[in-house]
């Protein structure tokens, strides 16, 4: 478990994805902001924030940002989650558990259909 | 908040909050003993000693979309409730540190609970801060520097798939590994 062979082994993932980049073409990006601040994390935003990143995982998902911020200010619709794809504008979700953000990414991010039950209306 | 290191992520996002470049974590459980001791320094810009004096208070908060805070007087109380101690230093322009202590073995003490995705969701949920996670138990020290990881990546996204297998490999083989060792 030294950590030389773990960077040797980052070396390798490296010029694996810098290789299947060449291939993909640039398709709008997409953003996920989870919102980190007391109440969120209270909720259980951090097992949302998981849960994301295991999906994209998963899914075997290029290309996706995925940020913390503070508070936003809908603490009793937490964990809140936001979506940007490309140019369209941001969705905003709320009560987002592990099962829901395991949703939002497979029908909105994947296939573009947005999760109505989970709206925050802006 | 059940975990402490639901806390730690509570009290990171405060120097977040603060413009932090550097944020160095530290954790350190000490059977032999009897402590459990979390330390969170950062080099954003600090408080001065008003706020200081108030950032314990739970009707204090620099957010302003809600008028109570919580999140540090919350934290405090768990701590000295496990006969351990809360204490935080700021210098403004310069950092803050924040260091608590809590009886390993008392019976009132959270557990630290999953501290490999706490450490990773910081990683990858704030890319523009240098992190450095430093995990001790008893004598086995754990340390992970992001700038090694990050000099390495270059431009490659801390979120491509096969990035953040390795990250959760790494940092649960670092961690659980020297809790089993």
């Amino acid at each position: 478990m030294s950590l030389i062979k773990n960077l040797d082994e980052l070396k390798k993932i490296r010029e694996e994805a810098l290789k299947k980049r060449e291939i993909k073409k640039a398709s709008g990006e997409i953003q996920i902001i989870v919102g980190m601040g007391t109440s969120g994390i209270a909720a259980g935003a951090r097992q949302t924030m998981k849960s994301i990143l295991e999906t994209i995982e998963h899914e075997n998902l290029n290309d996706i940002v995925v940020t913390q911020t503070g508070g936003l200010g809908l603490d009793s619709r937490e964990p809140i989650v936001q979506v940007v794809i490309g140019e369209q504008p941001k969705v905003t979700y709320g009560n987002v558990t592990p099962d829901i953000a395991n949703r939002i990414i497979k029908e909105h991010v994947i296939k573009g259909q947005v999760v109505k039950d989970h709206i925050i209306p802006q | 908040m059940r975990e402490l290191s639901l806390h730690i992520i509570d009290i990171v996002e405060n120097s977040v909050a603060a413009g932090a470049s550097n944020i160095q974590i530290e954790v350190e459980e000490n059977l032999i003993k009897d402590y459990l001791r979390i330390n969170v320094q950062d080099n954003g810009m600090g408080m001065n000693l008003e706020v200081l004096n108030q950032v314990t208070d739970p009707f204090y908060t620099s957010r302003t979309t809600r008028r109570v805070g919580l999140g540090i007087p919350l934290l405090k109380a768990a701590a000295e409730s496990c006969n351990g101690q809360f204490d935080i230093q700021s210098t403004p322009g310069l950092g803050t540190l924040v260091n608590i202590i809590f009886q390993h073995s008392h019976i009132d003490r959270m557990p630290l609970g999953d501290l490999p995705s706490t450490f990773l969701n910081l990683l990858v949920g704030h890319p523009q801060i240098h992190w450095l996670f430093k995990y001790q138990y008893n004598e086995n020290v754990f340390i992970c520097d992001d700038k090694q990881i990050k000099d390495i990546l270059g431009d490659i996204s801390l979120t491509e798939p096969t990035v953040l297998a390795f990250l959760r490999k790494y940092l649960c083989d670092g961690i659980v590994g020297i809790q089993n060792n």
